[in-house]
């Protein structure tokens, strides 16, 4: 049980998307629609969980002056596997997000989570915290995309929701749309997280 | 007229930071003043040509000759971060006074996406070497436009009041969500 906590705390108290702050690029520009959000967040979630297991595994084997080219290294072999996979199976999504799926490898929430981590715990520990930093990153991600989607479309997941004819915000799905949405998606985290 | 079409694109049309997401760590991590902006915005241009360069090389040499294109991830970013280094450890032996303006920014760009994006972006875009440079030297130069505007901004709301559930870095980024509206009035100058 005292192993889950890892898991718990990058849900929702360390966040790294709406907590955190850090890996804004690919929430910014890969949540237009709530499908891409979900697309997203699991390509991340799977490089974010197998590099930090491979990393915790090896960190006794690494000469500390030369782990970050390692790390980065084995995270990008992660991301080319995930490349590989999308381009195979989902090439609609692949295409969706665009150049975002190679910028996984510089997307900072994961050499974080291997520089603060998985280099000085158990692979384990790392496994659960590396999955719970993706599911938070994605459903940070999937929220973004569906407020987006709704206000900018009418539609979620790809449903009408609001009907054919609804007056929708265009801006939303456009590129201002998703810093102003982001904006006030943090500030309500902030709020809830301080009164709380 | 090619070339021109190709700046005023990514300059405004489709700028780095406002319209395609890239680069919004130092975005909206060094704008809090206009001087680090400009130092910011110097290492950047610098940095992305010379890998854009390196990398459009290996690309076309090394990568499709072999039949090894999936591999493309993996070498630009080892050889990016190589490179950086690199720039580093010459400048400082060169020309400190340089070294001493860039310096704090260089190792910072490593882990700044727009390089490794706009890297792939030029092969993506099938243009040529001369094509890529002026492409990735435009869009640095949004880059710097960007965080230079944005940093001014953010010097004045320093000074205003501001509620405090949204200070810090929802007011940010709504601003810059405004920001990129007013460079969406560029939109139809270039198809």
């Amino acid at each position: 049980m005292n192993h889950m906590r890892h898991f718990f705390k990058g849900i929702i108290k360390e966040n790294p998307t709406l907590v955190l702050l850090i890996g804004m690029c690919p929430v910014l520009a890969t949540s237009t629609t709530a499908s891409n959000g979900i697309g997203m967040g699991a390509a991340t979630t799977f490089v974010l969980t197998m590099s930090n297991i491979v990393i915790a595994s090896i960190k006794n084997l690494v000469p500390n002056k030369v782990r970050i080219p390692i790390f980065v290294v084995v995270i990008a072999s992660f991301v080319t596997i995930v490349q590989m996979v999308m381009q195979a199976f989902v090439p609609g999504l692949y295409k969706a997000l665009g150049v975002f799926v190679p910028l996984i490898v510089v997307n900072c929430i994961i050499l974080a989570r291997a520089e603060a981590f998985a280099q000085k715990n158990s692979v384990l520990d790392s496994l659960l915290d590396g999955f719970g930093m993706g599911v938070g990153f994605t459903l940070a991600l999937t929220t973004l995309g569906a407020i987006r989607e709704v206000l900018g479309n009418g539609t979620i997941f790809g449903l009408q929701l609001l009907g054919e004819n609804a007056n929708t915000i265009l801006v939303f799905i456009l590129s201002p749309g998703a810093f102003i949405a982001l904006g006030y998606l943090i500030a309500l985290v902030n709020q809830l997280i301080k009164t709380k | 007229m090619e070339y021109l079409i190709i700046i005023i694109s990514a300059v405004f049309v489709n700028n780095i930071v406002l319209a395609k997401f890239l680069g919004i760590c130092p975005f909206l991590g060094v704008s809090n003043r206009v001087g680090t902006a400009v130092g910011m915005s110097a290492a950047v241009l610098f940095v992305m040509v010379l890998s854009t360069i390196v990398t459009y090389l290996l690309q076309k040499y090394v990568l499709d000759p072999f039949h090894i294109a999936y591999m493309q991830t993996i070498v630009f970013i080892l050889v990016i971060a190589a490179l950086v280094q690199m720039v580093e450890t010459i400048l400082k032996k060169i020309s400190p006074g340089l070294y001493q303006a860039l310096g704090i920014f260089l190792p910072l760009i490593t882990t700044n996406c727009a390089v490794l994006g706009i890297a792939i972006l030029t092969i993506q875009n099938d243009y040529n070497l001369m094509q890529g440079v002026v492409f990735t030297a435009a869009n640095a130069l949004g880059f710097g436009l960007a965080i230079i505007i944005f940093a001014g901004l953010r010097e004045r709301l320093d000074l205003q009041g501001v509620p405090k559930g949204m200070k810090g870095f929802p007011i940010s980024l709504i601003m810059a969500g405004l920001l990129s509206l007013a460079f969406m009035g560029f939109s139809g100058i270039v198809k």
